[in-house]
């Protein structure tokens, strides 16, 4: 049959390749979505297990009690909120004023050369497991902090530390991002009214690089807040409310990766009730650091 | 007496100097650290036996080396096809609409949540209700959601690099937009493709905590993908909390290093040419 019309155009010749074009476009749709769900999975399986905790404890009873006993049915997670944010801040208070410095070191003070060997050493940073700072922590730091220190040296400053240099890449590579997109023009502006560059950088270019920089610092924290395993290493671990740097504590994510594995009945709700008290801070940080992030390049 | 601008000037340069140097200073402490106490232990049979277990922490790294390598084929073999998926939406078919609004939002997201909470997921949903218990496929399946966003972010980007002379010299071929995507722009996006491959690699690799939780992080060889198993990083946990022989943690430590730093040298390497490749200009790099 070779002798069919191949002439008639009026009629829409039906090819393979269009459906799949429209197949695949409905497909595209289906992974584009991937994501968001897995999201929304995500919390409706953490609000789900948790649920329970919340109802039988009471949210504001488990938020501010100050017992975590899993023997005795007591759960409260003041301690571990308390000790979380005593690592957090301390890791920012240390990597925030090193992180922009060294930002600026990499933008407007390094000589080409050095800025080739500093960027990459940053950037890897990044990719050190977490297991490796615990691991270097807990051998270099712990001892060291016992000798000056009282106790056995697992404490809130040797995790905060730790912690600082695993945030130090966050910050610098952000607030670095947020300093570039400065325009040449506001620069040029103050080193033509007479200015020293660090004049210029001081007054002009980090006000203007402000909201860049605060982001920096949210999605620092949030990934602080979020470390497990190198703080369950350097910390002790101790459910108490801790009451000096040298002090043992133990943070949220702690007592997840602790426990979970032989959690049962409500203990096992109450740390999803944790994971739903983490994931809510999480959220908040990041939505805050995205959002400024976003005003800022477009 | 006031303090001269340029008195000013000189001690802040100083200040970035050394906030400079301090940063390349912790990753030479930390590697040459692990370096120096760990290389020591590094022996064929240490690569090459089983670990024993016990509290001595007898035995080599063999099977958590066997264990990271299935982990790093099932979670590309998920991720890679979903997140690719997911990156030729935003490329090539997002619209300025609420659904592109929403896709957005989940990838950043779930690119801040940590660890330990897709910890949490993959234990409440994979370990538990479904039923595949510690097993490297609850590993997977929980580092597939995790490594996600890097994916889709990567490809993304390779794909909106494909000038768009490429794509309208297609659709003057008369190709479909099927067609385009899969003979042109993604040939042409391969390089992002490959970087997001060995991005997800150094996830898998530097993962810990979602996979303490979903692992199990048992020491024997894994004969299946529902086998429970440890990954080197697990293995480097187990050895410093629950053994003395902090030696061989500083030992799997060098092995983990030496990964990372080939992993980045190979990123580095191919998105540099990929720059060449797209004419240099890339965006996102601030310059």
């Amino acid at each position: 049959m070779s002798n069919t019309s191949s002439t008639d155009v009026t009629k829409p010749v039906i090819e393979l390749r269009r459906i799949y074009d429209v197949f695949w476009r409905y497909a595209i749709y289906f992974f584009g979505a991937v994501s968001f769900v897995i999201l929304l999975l995500i919390a409706l399986f953490i609000l789900r297990e948790g649920y329970p905790a919340f109802e039988k404890i009471g949210i504001w009873q488990f938020i501010s009690g100050q017992r975590w006993d899993v023997a005795d049915s007591a759960f409260g997670i003041l301690p571990m909120i308390i000790g979380s944010l005593y690592v957090t801040v301390g890791a920012l208070v240390l990597s925030v004023p090193l992180g922009i410095f060294s930002a600026i070191f990499l933008t407007d003070v390094a000589p080409k050369k050095v800025r080739k060997i500093i960027r990459p050493a940053v950037e890897l940073l990044v990719g050190i497991p977490s297991v490796v700072y615990g691991l270097v922590g807990m051998l270099m730091l712990v001892p060291a902090i016992q000798q000056i220190g009282q106790g056995s040296g697992d404490s809130i400053l040797a995790a905060s530390i730790v912690l600082a240099v695993m945030v130090l890449p966050t910050i610098v590579s952000i607030t670095e991002d947020s300093i570039l997109a400065v325009p040449n023009a506001y620069r040029e502006g103050a080193l033509a009214l007479g200015s020293t560059r660090w004049q210029m950088i001081w007054n002009v270019v980090l006000p203007a690089a402000r909201s860049g920089i605060i982001a920096s610092i949210a999605l620092g924290m949030g990934r602080a807040i979020g470390e497990t395993m190198a703080m369950i290493m350097v910390i002790g671990n101790s459910i108490i409310i801790p009451d000096s740097i040298f002090s043992s504590a133990r943070t949220l994510t702690g007592t997840l990766a602790l426990e979970l594995k032989y959690a049962t009945g409500i203990h096992w709700n109450a740390l999803f009730a944790t994971g739903v008290v983490l994931f809510i801070f999480i959220l908040i940080l990041n939505s805050f650091g995205i959002l400024l992030l976003r005003g800022k390049t477009k | 007496m006031k303090i001269s601008p340029k008195f000013t000037h000189n001690v802040a340069w100083g200040v970035c100097w050394a906030a400079g140097l301090l940063s390349l200073a912790f990753l030479f402490i930390i590697i040459g650290y692990v370096f120096v106490n760990g290389i020591g232990s590094i022996t064929w049979e240490f690569l090459t036996t089983n670990p024993k277990g016990g509290l001595k922490g007898e035995g080599g790294i063999l099977s958590a080396l066997v264990g990271t390598l299935y982990l790093i084929g099932i979670t590309l073999l998920i991720a890679v096809p979903l997140g690719v998926g997911a990156a030729i939406y935003m490329a090539e078919y997002a619209r300025n609409n609420w659904f592109t609004k929403l896709v957005r939002f989940g990838v950043e997201s779930l690119a801040g949540i940590p660890s330990i909470v897709f910890g949490l997921f993959g234990f409440a949903l994979f370990v538990t209700a479904l039923g595949f218990n510690f097993s490297i496929m609850s590993g997977a399946l929980t580092l597939a959601c995790l490594c996600l966003p890097v994916i889709i972010r990567t490809c993304e980007e390779a794909m909106k690099a494909v000038p768009r002379t490429y794509r309208e010299a297609s659709y003057g071929l008369g190709a479909t937009k099927w067609q385009t995507i899969t003979h042109v722009i993604l040939p042409a996006a391969i390089p992002g493709i490959i970087t997001s491959i060995i991005l997800t690699v150094g996830r898998v690799v530097e993962e810990t905590a979602c996979l303490y939780v979903t692992m199990g992080g048992s020491s024997n060889m894994p004969t299946s993908i529902w086998s429970s198993a440890r990954t080197l990083s697990l293995h480097l946990y187990y050895l410093a909390m629950e053994t003395t022989a902090i030696n061989k943690a500083l030992a799997t430590g060098v092995i983990l290093i030496i990964i990372i730093i080939i992993i980045n040298f190979a990123t580095r390497w191919l998105s540099d040419r990929y720059i060449a490749m797209s004419g240099g200009g890339r965006m996102s790099n601030g310059n």
